[in-house]
């Protein structure tokens, strides 16, 4: 399979400085923060890669630069071999913008509250200047509404159904390429079901490929056939699904795991882990993980892993590649 | 049971009034929590949980009130109190911890001020050992460096210090009993195994009960003893938390386990149960789960399902009831 979406060695930077004024009355520094650092990763067609991480971890601000909101600090982010930020002609840049559309985590927010479904649904298309009569109406019974619903305002309806109303506004393009991020985390158990089983069916009938941003492990394990995990901006681990599950490598990774509630451990005694995320401003030096990891040593501290391969896996850690773990 | 319970709910009712209609976000919910026992209640959005924990500790903001039942608390009846007395049982008889520590702090005062203003409103210590109390109280929730670190604002403060603090600030006068609210939802994964590990040690080494309301099954699993599970306002389900998330017996706790991600085996499908939670204007008749109930039959639309006693201690349902041989059809 050929990869239809390529991320290489992006880097997103963001000028957190105090305003010049108080810079230079405070004698403060320009203060910069690396959100995304040095990401590689490729999704092959038709495939759901899955991002998690803890918050500050990056993945909310890799899934914009990749629909093309934000732009990289370096690297780039090819999508059916085109990037966006550097294609000269506009007529590629047009064409590959409209294989790409993503789905957003509060379906309050991301629905215009004084337009008609309809309106919301067809608005990719006709921005486009294409034709629209009864697009509206097939894609709400694409995600389970119904036809007469193109007509209601956004407040006429549930979570659960508005954030079908952002699917199917998503499907509208005939898009390859979705980013979801959280799509699901602001709605409850049983309506989290239905939008996840809606969004795996058309991913398999349409043959979309997705990028999945979730803090949700479980949730992720559902949806994904490959997985990276995010820790400071840096990707630490990257491998297929079951892998990621059964034989964890990096120990950001294994410590997720062991954290995350599980349903069939009663009165389980976890030892939770050890201190929280460190300030993105001044990272530590060496591996990011090194002040929480118990596998920690001198070499940790000075000298940054890089991605290898173990296993089926890539991990970035210097106790994996010497074989301490 | 021989022992007073901590807690004891009979029968609680909350009406909120409106225009057109009296909502009911609590209807008749009936549970106890003994001295050192975590109960989980867990619901969606809309199930009352969260109101439940709010009559507990008469915060209702008007015009919704407690219509019917009773409150107690160690045996003592707490729902009809007057406001003065009520004060003086929230903070000293029952702590709080909210989602958002941000909420629950003031921005602008110390968070050594704040845990000492609790500590002198409601135990009879000098200022000296109030301050004492609150570092020593900042220790136990595994502040680093609590002595120092007892004059910054709560800003200073990274989310899972603060929910820390709160906890502290929860804890402060010695309650008999802790309603959290869904602590840890704001909150990481690797924080979230702190917070749970410390709320779950603190409470069993000072024998406080812990009222744990939260949407997340995974939560309730690691920390409660018992879960009740809530639908429209009603108790569908209480028991052990084993038994309840491995055998559920209301259809709507079988569907809302088998429809989160974590109880389903990798490349099963989830299960849905279709529709979603009634509005508080629009219960349906009978029991309230009816119309996304696989198991439906005639009489649900019409009865109230038995209470939880009448069918054998454990879920609310006219189905389960009848086919343990409880009522006849």
């Amino acid at each position: 399979m050929t990869a239809l979406v390529r991320i290489a060695g992006l880097v997103r930077r963001f000028d957190v400085s105090k305003p010049w004024l108080n810079r230079l009355i405070e004698r403060a520094p320009r203060q910069i923060l690396t959100a995304v650092a040095d990401v590689s990763l490729e999704i092959p067609e038709r495939g759901v890669y899955a991002l998690v991480g803890e918050s500050g971890s990056g993945k909310s601000t890799i899934g914009k630069i990749a629909v093309g909101l934000l732009a990289p600090s370096e690297g780039a982010v090819e999508i059916g071999g085109v990037d966006l930020h550097r294609e000269r002609d506009p007529a590629r840049r047009t064409e590959t913008r409209a294989h790409i559309q993503m789905i957003f985590q509060d379906p309050y927010a991301s629905l215009n509250p004084r337009w008609r479904v309809r309106d919301i649904i067809e608005e990719p298309v006709r921005a486009r200047g294409d034709r629209s009569e009864g697009l509206a109406e097939r894609l709400l019974e694409q995600v389970g509404l119904s036809a007469r619903d193109a007509d209601k305002f956004p407040h006429e309806f549930s979570g659960g159904q508005r954030q079908r109303i952002c699917v199917a506004r998503a499907l509208a393009s005939e898009p390859r390429f979705i980013v979801c991020d959280e799509p699901t985390s602001a709605l409850d158990v049983s309506v989290q079901a239905q939008v996840l089983n809606l969004m795996k069916d058309l991913q398999e009938r349409l043959g979309l490929t997705y990028l999945f941003i979730s803090h949700d492990l479980s949730v992720v394990r559902y949806m994904a056939d490959r997985i990276g995990v995010l820790y400071l901006g840096r990707l630490v681990e990257e491998a297929p699904r079951d892998a990621l599950f059964e034989t964890p490598r990096h120990p950001y990774t294994r410590m997720l795991l062991e954290a995350a509630p599980r349903i069939d451990a009663f009165g389980r005694e976890v030892d939770p882990p050890k201190g929280e995320i460190p300030d993105p401003i001044n990272p530590p030096t060496g591996c990011a993980y090194h002040p929480r990891c118990p596998f920690a040593d001198e070499r940790c501290k000075r000298e940054r892993p890089a991605m290898r391969d173990a296993g089926a896996s890539r991990a970035a850690c210097h106790a994996v590649e010497e074989g301490r773990l | 049971m021989t022992e007073t319970p901590i807690l004891s709910l009979r029968n609680l009712v909350v009406e909120i009034p409106t225009r057109r209609d009296v909502l009911r976000p609590v209807d008749r919910v009936s549970f106890q929590i003994a001295r050192g026992e975590v109960l989980g209640v867990v619901g969606e959005s809309g199930a009352g949980k969260s109101m439940t924990g709010t009559a507990v500790i008469g915060l209702i903001d008007p015009p919704g009130h407690i219509a019917g039942g009773r409150v107690e608390l160690d045996g003592q009846r707490i729902d009809n109190l007057p406001a003065e007395k009520m004060r003086r049982i929230r903070g000293k008889r029952i702590g709080m911890v909210f989602q958002d520590p941000l909420t629950s702090l003031n921005p602008l005062i110390r968070i050594g001020d704040q845990l000492t203003e609790t500590i002198l409103a409601h135990l009879d210590v000098s200022e000296a050992e109030a301050r004492r109390r609150a570092v020593a109280a900042l220790e136990e929730v595994g502040i680093p460096a609590a002595a120092r670190r007892i004059d910054s604002y709560p800003h200073e403060f990274s989310g899972g210090m603060r929910q820390r603090v709160v906890i502290a600030l929860a804890l402060a006068a010695e309650p008999d009993l802790v309603i959290a609210d869904e602590p840890t939802t704001a909150l990481d994964v690797s924080v979230q195994a702190q917070i749970i590990a410390l709320l779950k040690r603190l409470c069993r080494e000072r024998g406080t009960a812990v009222m744990l309301i939260t949407h997340d099954m995974g939560v309730i699993a690691e920390a409660a003893d018992r879960v009740a599970v809530m639908y429209a306002g009603r108790l569908a389900e209480i028991g052990p938390v084993a038994e309840v998330i491995a055998h559920p017996q209301h259809p709507y706790t079988r569907g809302l386990m088998a429809a989160t991600p974590m109880a389903t085996p990798p490349g099963e499908r989830l299960n849905q149960i279709p529709g979603a939670m009634p509005r508080l204007d629009a219960i349906p008749a009978g029991c309230a789960f009816h119309p996304r109930c696989p198991v439906a039959e005639a009489g649900c639309r019409v009865g109230d399902p038995p209470r939880v006693e009448e069918c054998g201690g454990r879920a609310a349902c006219w189905v389960v009831a009848r086919e343990a041989g409880l009522v006849r059809a």
